[in-house]
């Protein structure tokens, strides 16, 4: 009854049922798992547990990855923050700063929530939990706006894909920064039609996004998309809130994201063959850390 | 076509910093050691394609080694496995090596301990999902997703029946099953994934058939 492929099935529901992307989201995961609600909304409370602790973590501790090349980069980005000159805003900076410090999180060998991958892992928290902060929203709200970011990435699963290595950078992080663009506009009290507007600004920014992770590790570039990522949900969230729409629908930016992906050639789909791994500095960090 | 869960895209909690090479890592340690079953002494890791270039930097042999040590993929002690399974006093290598055809994120661990030398090798395929390809000499395919049902037996006709029957008693739902075989009429193995796991009177049961010699029920990781 509530089964949806794409983001136009999904809208019909919303629009059928009178309801948000989350909430029919959340009766698609009650139909098909034959769960209760309160098991499926603790389930994703979890979720949101643990990107509160990894954003936490990794704002305030003094924290390395394992090879030694990223880490401590939120903490600083919050302390600039702090002090309140931003230019990109205190928001932005903010939710550029716990996608940073998730993603540093993962990087150290932390706990994280891959969201909807392990190297996108930050996007979601930063854009999310700083929207839920300003908003002073409830847990509800936020859970609720977490299967808005699934729901939407269940389509994008469905119809393209959310893998570095088959759509390169902009199906991970893009995937990421459009889930997390529709979940902040519905979390703000957007329609459904917004939010996939939302979702399409967000992966239409990064169309054709390489994946180029220098010696193979999910830090370099890794760490810095996310924080883009963040950057770029929320400036769709904004663009769509004013009522801006997307002229091409949200489903054939994701179709077009897809056919980018396929043509994209192997050196730059997380084989770190291509794009920064291939700098004369990725080369050179690959060879110490593989003399390490 | 899979069907998609929100938490197949918002999830698995895991500890980073890759869902293939960590946290599909830790899985495939975890199932080699449930397919062992006994304690083990010593372990090694012969790590093929990607896994074998980046395994330090994300953690793979970290990983890998968390789940000889029964952690699942979100455990916070999963970074510091390799002073734990020390203290615990289990040898472990991590070796380079090539696998021939392999997928990419492939490993061979090879158990040693009370039950002799086990090996089992399973390839990290994405997301952290998992495929094990080969337990010993025998090729055979399971993903550790569901409660997975693993016999060896002679190659004989209504084997499988016996078998599925015991399930049906239970009212278990079988989700995928796979039957392999060496060669005609020898040994042969049968994996059937199911929607719950199978109480021990079945396993009792399913173990009293003549023809089949082993069985083991293993719990999704």
């Amino acid at each position: 009854m509530y089964e949806f492929k794409t983001g136009n099935e999904l809208l019909n529901l919303c629009s059928a049922y009178n309801k948000s992307i989350g909430e029919i989201t959340i009766l698609y995961e009650m139909e098909t798992s034959e769960k209760s609600r309160e098991d499926i909304l603790l389930k994703m409370k979890a979720n949101l547990e643990v990107m509160r602790e990894a954003a936490l973590y990794g704002l305030t501790r003094d924290i390395r990855s394992v090879s030694g090349l990223t880490g401590g980069d939120a903490k600083k980005l919050w302390k600039y923050t702090e002090a309140g000159h931003t230019l990109s805003g205190t928001h932005t900076a903010m939710a550029v700063a716990k996608a940073m410090a998730v993603s540093e999180v993962n990087a150290s060998m932390g706990r994280i929530v891959a969201a909807p991958t392990a190297g996108s892992c930050g996007i979601i928290p930063g854009a999310l939990l700083t929207a839920a902060e300003i908003l002073n929203s409830t847990d509800d709200d936020v859970i609720n706006a977490l299967f808005t970011a699934s729901g939407v990435g269940i389509t994008i699963a469905y119809n393209a894909t959310l893998s570095g290595a088959e759509g390169g950078c902009q199906a991970e992080c893009g995937s990421a920064a459009a889930m997390a663009a529709a979940a902040v506009t519905e979390l703000v009290g957007g329609s459904p039609e917004q939010a996939l507007n939302a979702a399409a600004f967000s992966l239409k920014a990064v169309m054709g996004l390489v994946c180029d992770p220098v010696a193979g590790l999910v830090e370099i570039p890794c760490v810095k998309r996310n924080a883009f990522g963040a950057s770029n949900a929320l400036t769709a969230a904004d663009m769509a809130l004013a009522g801006i729409t997307s002229r091409i629908p949200f489903d054939e930016v994701v179709e077009a994201m897809y056919r980018v992906g396929k043509v994209m050639p192997y050196e730059l789909k997380e084989t770190a063959k291509g794009g920064l791994a291939d700098t004369p500095t990725g080369k050179r960090i690959k060879e110490e850390l593989s003399g390490k | 076509m899979k069907q998609y869960s929100s938490f197949d895209i918002l999830g698995p909690i895991m500890i980073g910093p890759s869902s293939s090479h960590t946290a599909g890592a830790a899985r495939i340690g975890n199932i080699a050691r449930k397919i062992y079953g006994g304690k083990i002494t010593s372990v090694r890791f012969y790590l093929h394609g990607s896994f074998a270039e980046t395994y330090r930097g994300h953690g793979t042999d970290r990983a890998l080694l968390a789940g000889i040590l029964c952690m699942d993929p979100s455990d916070d002690r999963l970074r510091d496995s390799l002073n734990i399974a020390k203290e615990m006093g289990i040898d472990f290598e991590f070796i380079p090596t090539v696998i021939k055809d392999a997928h990419p994120n492939t490993v061979m661990v090879e158990m040693d301990g009370e039950n002799g030398r086990i090996s089992v090798t399973g390839s990290s395929i994405g997301g952290g999902s998992i495929v094990i390809t080969r337990i010993d000499d025998f090729n055979l395919e399971f993903t550790g997703d569901y409660p997975t049902l693993i016999t060896s037996h002679v190659d004989r006709p209504g084997v499988i029946a016996k078998v599925t029957e015991i399930i049906k008693g239970c009212d278990i739902n079988i989700a995928f099953m796979k039957v392999f075989r060496h060669q005609k009429g020898k040994e042969a193995a049968m994996i059937i994934e199911m929607d719950y796991t199978l109480p021990d009177k079945a396993i009792d049961e399913i173990k009293k058939i003549k023809e089949i010699s082993s069985v083991m029920m293993i719990e999704p990781v």
